[in-house]
């Protein structure tokens, strides 16, 4: 599904994020991706959302390279990511629009991803109005709306209270459970990490050269989280982000 | 100036205001300062004959060059905000040309375009111009790169970005600079229209002046301030139909919910 391949990347000035970075994604996987702040997690993310493009190498996705934002791939953003001019409804329609579906359908799609997130109470409120656990579900449904096949989301659900997070956490593994679309979910947060991602990348202070992935199978459904497989992968992670960080001498503090 | 004032205070400041001249007008008792009733009776009962139709050009002129200043500082204002290269080469030429008081090229501008209405509408539009020019600019820097990324990633075109994001993201801003530009639109129409030329409340005031008919001259500046007022609040009326949110926001932000 997604093919990375040599990957080199750098902001202006600055030291490479990615130096000859090679990545597979198999259809239908869901991946969490995590590392401390400034290691580039971020970064990859609008990479594959072919917003940022790559100095060197290649990324493939469907067995096409990438020169530009992809029509069927979603883009789930921390914050800031609804218009604030107009209501829960039309930013759910904002995709379909673009699209120029025929204003019934926008209408028909729109009611369904409403209800299907339970909102349907909140369609008329603009983004100010609506809670932290509302915008999301409104990115969600505005994004699904599309049936994207490739759904990368950065750090979702950092900006929310945790009851409003684990909620939002089962809601997308409901949701994949529904439609098996290949996730990409970027977080900083460990317990996020494990619960959502049935394969978990570390990412460390950069230069990234090659992936450090983590098995995760057993993840997947929302009962999850009790199990004692939960807590052990949890430490595993926790101490190799550790160790990643500790051999950098910084970042360990930046990760809950 | 806080948005959204009631029409009920706005009513009373006038009634206050009409008031304390009419006080003024019957202490003072001469006739440079005729009383609220003469003058209000002289603007209804010329309305018809001569009034309403130096209202109309002088509306006429203000909104041609309304939609003239729009339709070319929205385009390049929307294009220098998008553009670090081209607003870092034009930033120095609008910073000094800016402070220019536009009202003295009006000479200047009539020696080129002549005393008719293309002249007085060019000097409108220029001012208006910077003030569309420079708010557009500022607010399309100003947009959100993580709106602008996430609906990208919806597969806006360029297009489609100007339409979805720029253009509601700037058009409280446009319409506050509008709204706020009033003052200085009016007191330039006042300038533009009081020589060399037959027509307009600014020919109207001053040709009432040179004949003593204060009534009628005390009628023409009630009317240049009744257009200004009316092009105020029709600012406010639109911006409170289009820019709901900016409203709901400001309740949320001072309510402590955002």
């Amino acid at each position: 599904m997604v093919k990375v391949d040599r990957l080199c990347f750098s902001y202006q000035r600055e030291s490479p994020t990615f130096l000859n970075f090679s990545w597979s994604i198999a259809q239908g996987e869901r991946w969490s991706v995590i590392g401390p702040s400034g290691c580039g997690k971020t970064t990859l993310l609008y990479l594959l959302a072919g917003l940022y493009l790559p100095a060197s190498g290649e990324i493939n996705i469907d067995g096409r390279p990438l020169p530009g934002p992809r029509m069927s791939t979603g883009l789930i953003l921390q914050d800031y990511g609804l218009l604030p001019w107009t209501t829960a409804f039309d930013n759910i329609s904002l995709g379909l629009k673009i699209r120029r579906l025929d204003s019934r359908k926008v209408a028909q799609v729109t009611r369904e991803w409403l209800s299907r997130l339970n909102i349907d109470a909140v369609s008329d409120h603009y983004p100010a109005e609506l809670s932290g656990g509302q915008r999301q579900r409104v990115a969600i449904a505005r994004t699904l709306a599309l049936e994207p096949d490739l759904l990368l989301m950065d750090e979702p659900f950092a900006s929310l209270d945790a009851l409003t997070r684990e909620d939002l956490q089962i809601l997308t593994i409901r949701l994949w459970q529904d439609v098996p679309s290949t996730i990409i979910l970027v977080t900083h947060n460990i317990e996020e990490a494990v619960f959502l991602g049935k394969r978990i990348m570390v990412l460390k202070h950069p230069p990234n050269t090659e992936p450090v992935i983590i098995e995760n199978p057993s993840s997947g459904y929302p009962e999850y989280r009790d199990t004692p497989h939960f807590t052990e992968k949890c430490k595993e992670v926790r101490r190799l982000v550790e160790c990643n960080a500790r051999s950098q001498g910084r970042g360990k503090a930046e990760l809950s | 100036m806080r948005r959204g004032m009631s029409w009920k205070p706005i009513v009373v400041s006038l009634l206050v205001l009409f008031l304390i001249w009419a006080v003024a007008a019957l202490v003072v008792n001469l006739p440079i300062l005729p009383t609220p009733w003469v003058v209000v009776s002289t603007f209804v009962l010329d309305l018809p004959h001569g009034l309403g139709w130096h209202i109309l050009m002088s509306g006429w002129r203000i909104v041609v060059s309304l939609l003239i200043a729009t339709a070319v500082g929205l385009p390049l204002g929307l294009v220098l905000g998008q553009s670090k290269r081209l607003s870092r080469l034009f930033r120095p030429f609008i910073y000094t040309t800016y402070p220019i008081p536009k009202i003295t090229l009006l000479p200047i501008i009539i020696l080129f375009l002549g005393i008719g209405e293309v002249g007085k509408i060019f000097l409108l539009s220029l001012i208006l111009f910077y003030q569309v020019l420079i708010i557009v600019r500022d607010a399309s820097a100003g947009v959100q790169p993580e709106l602008i990324h996430s609906v990208r990633s919806l597969g806006a075109n360029r297009m489609q970005l100007l339409r979805y994001v720029y253009f509601p993201a700037c058009l409280p801003a446009i319409l506050t600079s509008l709204r706020i530009s009033t003052g200085i639109v009016i007191a330039v129409l006042y300038v533009a229209e009081s020589f060399a030329t037959k027509s307009g409340l600014g020919y109207l005031i001053m040709d009432a002046w040179q004949a003593l008919a204060y009534p009628q001259m005390y009628s023409a500046i009630l009317a240049l301030c009744l257009l200004g007022l009316v092009l105020y609040f029709s600012f406010d009326l639109i911006e409170k139909r289009f820019c709901r949110w900016v409203a709901i926001g400001e309740h949320y932000k001072e309510a402590g919910y955002v």
